[in-house]
């Protein structure tokens, strides 16, 4: 299954659902095609107008510019995920949009999506082994190679 | 060499104008750098600021700032959160302070939009890249010699001609074609001091048009106008040391400027809506039949206070004509009129900025009385109009091309 990942650039969370046996729907890959675009004149984090208008399908127009640049990107995230992994309270290391709107308000487009969905708390030292478990274990019940 | 200005934003990359940004730098010379620093620095950054928020782009932000300080070849600051976000308003305001209490550095702010206007963004790079690169120049405090400043504004041209720091010769027309209406002022400007064009040593030119008419006068120094304005009022108060800030409101646009030392180093500029220009005062006055410099005079006679319904150019004008429709006095709707203009200045503006007094009011505008009299209410202090107060801008220049 395609599984998004909340932080959507989270290395670590990608890389869980690779070893779980799934696709991982992350960040990384939009970006990435906004690299080998050759049509896009732009370094590689710099939104696109397309970008910004696409997030107008989930956001109000009033709402501030790099929320919907945000939005815009990880809209086609969203659009093919077919479960997700939600991982509340991470430092920003861990991976993040950098906007707390953005954060909560793409939180709510997951959840309003009614896909197989684990929301589970971050939890650093010795108790990073039961999160890590915890996401195994929902993996693991979703069925495979759809 | 390009001037380093640190770009102090939470992700402007996102908001799609990262680019323009890039581009217009690179026009007017100036390299944005993002101040480096560890991760580990966010939380020690936060706690020196003393804000930490909920954002993690916002609290690096506040590390780059505080990162910056110990780079001493970056020059200027540039602050940037998004339009509408209230979190970043916030932030860029706690920065905007604390940048000021710890560094003399020029600093600037611009909110993040999808489409931001080139110009707009052009202006504010080029005089922040003046602020920093000419402050020698702008040090001066005293017009030597006999020159010639051209401030060549968006709906005036203004000409001044000084001799030893007194101006001599003056004159004010309205900008049609930049070079023919600069052309007509410098040669009135010059019969009222009774001179010939030789007899002037050097030429400064500002405003709008200075790029068409510096090259048309050939002139010695060409300015944008944020430092030259600041510049100006300055002179014209005589107050050369300790801050002020200058309250700027021309035909068209609108400066809020900060200043330490008679040289600006923060600044707000208008143009997002005529309503808080010169222009809207002009159609008022018209509405109500009186001449704009009657205008001031018969505001000042109000008694009853009035409000229009809308800063628009179009809606409050339609609103003003509705209340003369109903019978409000013609006096009350001046009134509404002038604090229609001051108050929007005052909320797009004014309230974004850390106010220091005394408050200077220069160009045209500020020769309607009933808007000074309107800032004094809403800022609650004397507002200073100096003497020849919409010569701000040529004054400035003549007085900075006579250190060249």
């Amino acid at each position: 299954m395609k599984v998004l990942v909340y932080p959507p650039n989270s290395l670590i969370l990608a890389d869980l659902v690779e070893r779980g046996g799934h696709e991982p729907v992350v960040l990384m890959r939009e970006i990435g095609k906004h690299v080998r675009d050759a049509e896009i004149d732009a370094p590689p984090l710099n939104v696109t107008e397309e970008d910004l208008k696409r997030a107008l399908r989930y956001v109000s127009v009033e709402e501030p510019a790099g929320v919907k640049g945000r939005i815009g990107l990880l809209a086609p995230l969203l659009e093919q995920a077919e479960a997700s992994i939600i991982l509340t309270d991470a430092p920003p290391t861990f991976g993040c949009m950098g906007c707390a709107v953005s954060d909560e308000f793409f939180k709510f487009l997951i959840r309003k999506r009614n896909i197989p969905t684990l929301e589970v708390r971050y939890e650093g030292g010795e108790r990073m082994k039961e999160t890590v478990d915890r996401i195994m274990a929902f993996l693991a019940g979703l069925p495979k190679g759809k | 060499m390009a001037t380093r200005v640190a770009q102090i934003s939470c992700g402007t990359e996102y908001s799609g104008m990262q680019w323009i940004l890039n581009d217009i730098a690179d026009q007017v010379g100036i390299e944005l750098v993002y101040p480096e620093m560890e991760l580990s620095q966010v939380e020690s950054a936060c706690d020196e600021i003393g804000f930490r928020a909920e954002s993690p782009g916002l609290n690096m932000m506040m590390a780059r700032a505080v990162s910056m300080l110990k780079d001493p070849s970056i020059k200027g600051a540039l602050l940037l959160t998004c339009f509408r976000c209230a979190e970043g308003t916030v932030v860029k305001d706690v920065i905007r302070r604390f940048l000021h209490e710890r560094t003399d550095i020029p600093v600037i702010a611009y909110s993040n939009v999808e489409k931001p206007k080139e110009i707009e963004l052009y202006a504010r790079l080029e005089a922040l890249k003046t602020l920093i690169t000419r402050k020698a120049l702008l040090m001066r405090e005293r017009q030597e010699g006999t020159t010639l400043g051209v401030d060549s504004g968006s709906s005036t041209t203004k000409v001044v001609v000084m001799k030893e720091n007194d101006i001599v010769g003056e004159a004010w027309l309205p900008t049609t074609d930049p070079i023919r209406s600069a052309d007509e002022a410098i040669e009135k400007a010059l019969a009222a001091a009774g001179m010939k064009e030789q007899e002037i040593e050097s030429i400064g030119v500002t405003g709008h048009g200075r790029e068409l008419v510096g090259e048309h006068v050939k002139a010695d120094l060409n300015l944008e106008e944020v430092s030259v304005v600041a510049k100006g009022a300055a002179l014209l108060t005589g107050r050369h040391k300790g801050e002020a800030s200058v309250i700027d409101i021309g035909g068209m646009n609108n400066k809020l400027i900060l200043m330490r030392d008679g040289i600006a180093n923060s600044f707000s500029l208008g143009g997002i809506c005529g309503g808080s220009s010169g222009r809207f005062l002009e159609v008022a006055a018209h509405r109500l039949d009186v001449g704009i410099s009657e205008l001031g005079q018969l505001a000042l006679k109000s008694h009853e206070r009035h409000e229009l319904q809308s800063y628009c150019m179009v809606f409050g004008i339609q609103s003003l004509v509705v209340s003369l429709a109903a019978g409000v006095k013609r006096e009350d709707v001046a009134a509404a009129a002038c604090r229609s203009v001051a108050e929007q200045v005052y909320e797009t503006q004014i309230q974004e900025m850390e106010m220091r007094p005394p408050v200077i009011f220069v160009g045209g505008v500020s020769l309607i009385e009933g808007v000074k009299k309107e800032f004094e209410q809403l800022l609650g202090t004397d507002v200073i109009v100096p003497p020849n107060s919409q010569y701000a801008g040529a004054v400035g220049i003549a007085t900075l091309v006579s250190g060249l």
